[in-house]
């Protein structure tokens, strides 16, 4: 029997005979996830629907020494869970029940496979919801946000993935189980929930999650601002943040992104303002009415060309209607697009918004930028044409000079989406190999016969000193030291 | 005095791998009694200090880890901030450094989140001498695995902290503590349903049969607070909180094994007498049980852990004990980061 036929039929008596994919036809759709210019059809997909046949797959691949790739709904925007070659692609997508939801204690229990907004539409009736809120929200699993240590728009004030989660039961490469974090707030021991969250699937498989629950804020206002340039924009976000106001979520569009928004959705943007603010602030009522009254003094005062405040739920979820449709409203300007994910400490994004419009010009590619202000992780969206001779490369190389930038300015080439396979070339400029090598170590405690999503989130050496080649840096080579074969 | 003295940390450590000495880290030296003994030279970084970098629009700061912690706080606060994290200290000297390396946060624990939330970024010192840096100076970053935040609570186990940056956030608009007269089992009640509530209950304690609890917010909310909760303002709040924080009040005086419990929301009453002091929503209760209980089964028994915060001779080991997997990749990671083992050695477990 060739190999892979021998490995489906012991995953099949070890899982059942529906939860094992051999054939093309049924194993294609696994091919990518949301990164879809990088495709590998697996061998074998494997769809167990509990935690200890999930165990029971690693244990079987390990005794084999076939590499696994853990995938939750395939929504991942850096091909994280790019099947591997000779690997299986383990999808968790059947373990979505909800286990337990204490509203008392304000937690719920959940199987890796659960939506995100899953979780919120559960508790929903009680007051409460899951706070993270990827814009991948309707379709992405918890198990794939602890993965990536998933943000969203309100992470400023209500916090990443990592603050949101209690507790989590793992699996190892070896098929063993961790229980890592306490409903008790914390965990004798290092705090290896936090290392596990955002691993990108390197460390560990998670097979049950247990997230904090938050009571529905009394109170939401949202307040959206033109201006007519984005230096004064990028001021009013860090005199916002100064002033000792924490919003909910504060967002930004340029030009491009407003103007393709209005077009797509017909939200009510204006059309001639050169860059959009939107701010959210949300708490008890009176605090609410305060943090308004002072963001809309800060907000004129920073020379906004206009103010409006929602006057209805149904108007502020017109308003953020644009924000959460603009990727898909700037996909329509151009056949394909690049979305960067960099951070920024908050007081660059004027100088970098003005140095990503300069290479945009230079590389002769349009960028629209909608992003998340107020933590500074800008998401510049790269237009081009797949087609035409020439823009991948140019697209590819005006993204990773971006990503550079982000770097060069204190930031780092990822603030939520992930490395994957997308950014191990732009790795190499945030990170040294001291850095690197540092990882691959945690990587190899965790899992020593590195058959876990295997060469995904840290680059090797070899490849980094490639990388450095092309991108000399003031004349010196990073990663100088290492031998060029 | 800001001084960067990292080539000689560097060395120290180099030499320390080399020759197989076992160093014990000292900061400000104000924890020495909290986790097990550590037999090694005295490894002093408290020289190693100054802010670097505090930018109020930024919401971050990025200090050299000997950096007093009382400067970090004044610094801040002459900027309209804190760390919400509420680091406690035990003694005049606390660093920066020490205070994340602990882990250890204070009253406003429950509403803020415990130290790791706010780990932006370290510089960090291995036991064999080398200087990485992990994570920024940035909310949000998900470039490499997220080896900062494990530094929260660390011990010094893994490395030296030569730098750090902290999320830190505005102080509220104003704060204000109500005070009622109610029994334990009262309190752990009350406690329970303002935590499922929506109110900015930034802080609780109970003791002795007085239930403190603070509240922050606008001037309006506040008002509207007293209203519903009544019991009478305390008008000497701020020094009742740092004596909570840094246990110098009434409720934990006195000699003897302190011992803290970390319990699940919602807990009842443990069987092991009245607790001296209540924190966190009846999440953090301190006791001086009597000789023989099990303080660590009946933490557990409710979901819960116990750590020996204050030990007499007779107890060797400070924390619960750990599942064998995850003990196992304590030691795999103590490898990667100090090879030699010679940083705090056995701090917070035997052979750690």
């Amino acid at each position: 029997m060739p190999p892979v036929a021998d490995l489906a039929a012991e995953l099949r008596a070890l899982v059942g005979e529906d939860a094992v994919l051999v054939s093309v036809e049924a194993c294609t759709p696994f091919e990518c996830d949301a990164l879809n210019t990088q495709r590998h059809r697996p061998d074998l997909v494997v769809l167990p629907r509990t935690a200890s046949a999930v165990l029971d797959v690693l244990r079987a691949c390990r005794r084999r020494s076939v590499p696994v790739v853990a995938r939750g709904a395939g929504t991942g925007l850096s091909g994280g869970a790019l099947p591997v070659a000779g690997g299986v692609l383990l999808v968790l997508s059947r373990l979505d029940r909800i286990l337990e939801i204490d509203v008392a204690r304000r937690l719920a229990r959940v199987e890796p496979g659960v939506t995100n907004l899953g979780i919120s539409q559960a508790v929903a009736g009680h007051g409460l919801y899951y706070a993270p809120d990827p814009s991948s929200q309707v379709a992405c699993t918890i198990g794939g946000n602890v993965a990536e240590n998933s943000g969203g728009v309100h992470c400023l004030k209500h916090g990443l993935t990592v603050h949101n989660v209690l507790a989590a039961r793992v699996a190892t490469m070896d098929g063993e189980e961790l229980v890592l974090g306490s409903t008790s707030g914390e965990a004798p021991g290092l705090p290896l929930l936090a290392l596990v969250t955002g691993s990108e699937g390197m460390l560990g498989v998670v097979l049950e999650v247990t997230v904090l629950l938050k009571p529905r804020p009394a109170r939401v206002e949202l307040l959206l601002a033109a201006f007519g340039d984005v230096r004064r924009a990028a001021d009013a976000v860090g005199r916002i943040i100064a002033s000792g106001v924490v919003p909910a979520g504060l967002e930004m569009m340029d030009a491009p992104a407003i103007r393709a928004a209005e077009a797509f959705v017909r939200c009510g943007y204006p059309v001639d303002a050169e860059a959009l603010l939107l701010c959210e602030l949300d708490g008890l009522p009176a605090d609410v009415e305060r943090d308004l009254d002072a963001v809309r003094r800060l907000l004129l005062d920073c020379g906004a060309t206009s103010l409006r405040v929602a006057a209805s739920e149904a108007e502020r979820l017109r308003m953020w209607s644009g924000r959460k449709s603009a990727f898909p409203a700037v996909g329509r300007l151009a056949p394909d697009y690049f979305c960067m994910d960099g951070t920024i400490p908050r007081r660059h994004l004027a100088d970098v918004l003005e140095r990503i419009a300069e290479l945009s010009r230079e590389a002769g590619l349009p960028v629209a930028n909608v992003f998340h202000a107020g933590d500074g992780n800008l998401h510049p969206l790269i237009l081009f044409d797949a087609g035409r001779a020439g823009d991948v490369e140019r697209a590819e190389h005006l993204g990773a000079a971006i990503l550079e930038l982000c770097v060069a300015v204190g930031g780092t080439v990822t603030g939520e989406h992930g490395v994957g396979v997308e950014k191990l070339g732009p790795m190499c400029t945030q990170f040294g190999a001291g850095e690197l090598e540092a990882f691959h170590a945690v990587k190899h405690a965790f899992d020593p016969a590195g058959l876990l999503n295997p060469g995904k989130a840290v680059p090797t050496l070899a490849r980094c000193a490639d990388y450095g080649a092309m991108r000399v840096h003031g004349g010196k080579l990073p990663f100088g030291h290492l031998p060029r074969f | 005095m800001d001084a960067d003295v990292t080539p000689q940390l560097v060395e120290r450590a180099r030499a320390a791998s080399a020759e197989g000495t076992p160093l014990r880290i000292v900061g400000g030296d104000t924890r020495r009694f909290y986790g097990r003994d550590v037999a090694g030279d005295a490894f002093p970084t408290r020289e190693h200090a100054g802010i670097l970098r505090h930018d109020p629009a930024e919401l971050v700061l990025t200090a050299r880890g000997g950096t007093s912690l009382t400067e970090v706080e004044a610094v801040l606060a002459g900027r309209g901030q804190r760390l919400p994290f509420d680091p406690p200290r035990f003694g005049a000297g606390t660093t920066l450094g020490g205070a994340v390396a602990s882990g250890l946060a204070g009253p406003a624990r429950a509403w803020a989140g415990p130290v790791r939330d706010y780990v932006l970024g370290v510089r960090l010192l291995t036991g064999d001498g080398r200087v990485l840096r992990f994570g920024g100076e940035v909310m949000k970053n998900v470039a490499g695995y997220d080896v900062a935040r494990v530094m929260a609570g660390s011990l010094g186990i893994l490395g030296v902290l030569l730098e750090v940056s902290l999320k830190v956030l505005p102080r509220p608009a104003a704060e204000r503590t109500l005070v009622l007269d109610v029994s334990e089992h009262e309190a752990l009640e009350r406690l329970g349903g303002l935590s499922s509530s929506t109110l900015p209950l930034s802080a609780s304690a109970w003791s002795a049969g007085r239930l403190h609890l603070r509240f922050e917010g606008s001037e309006a909310t506040l008002d509207e607070i007293e209203r519903r909760i009544g019991g009478e303002v305390d008008e000497h709040a701020v020094e009742f909180w740092t004596a909570v924080r840094d246990h110098t009040g009434a409720a934990l005086a006195g000699t003897g094994p302190l011992w803290r419990c970390t319990l699940p929301p919602l807990s009842p009453a443990l069987p092991m007498g009245t607790p001296l002091l209540v924190e966190w929503n009846g999440q953090q209760r301190w006791y001086r049980p009597a000789p023989g209980v099990d303080v660590q089964a009946v933490a557990a028994a409710v979901g819960g852990h116990a750590t020996a915060f204050r030990r007499d001779a007779g107890t060797t080991d400070a924390f619960a004990p750990l599942p064998p997997a995850v003990l196992r990749l304590h030691r795999e990671l103590k490898r990667v980061f100090d090879p030699a083992g010679v940083l705090n050695p056995g701090r917070m477990y035997a052979g750690l």
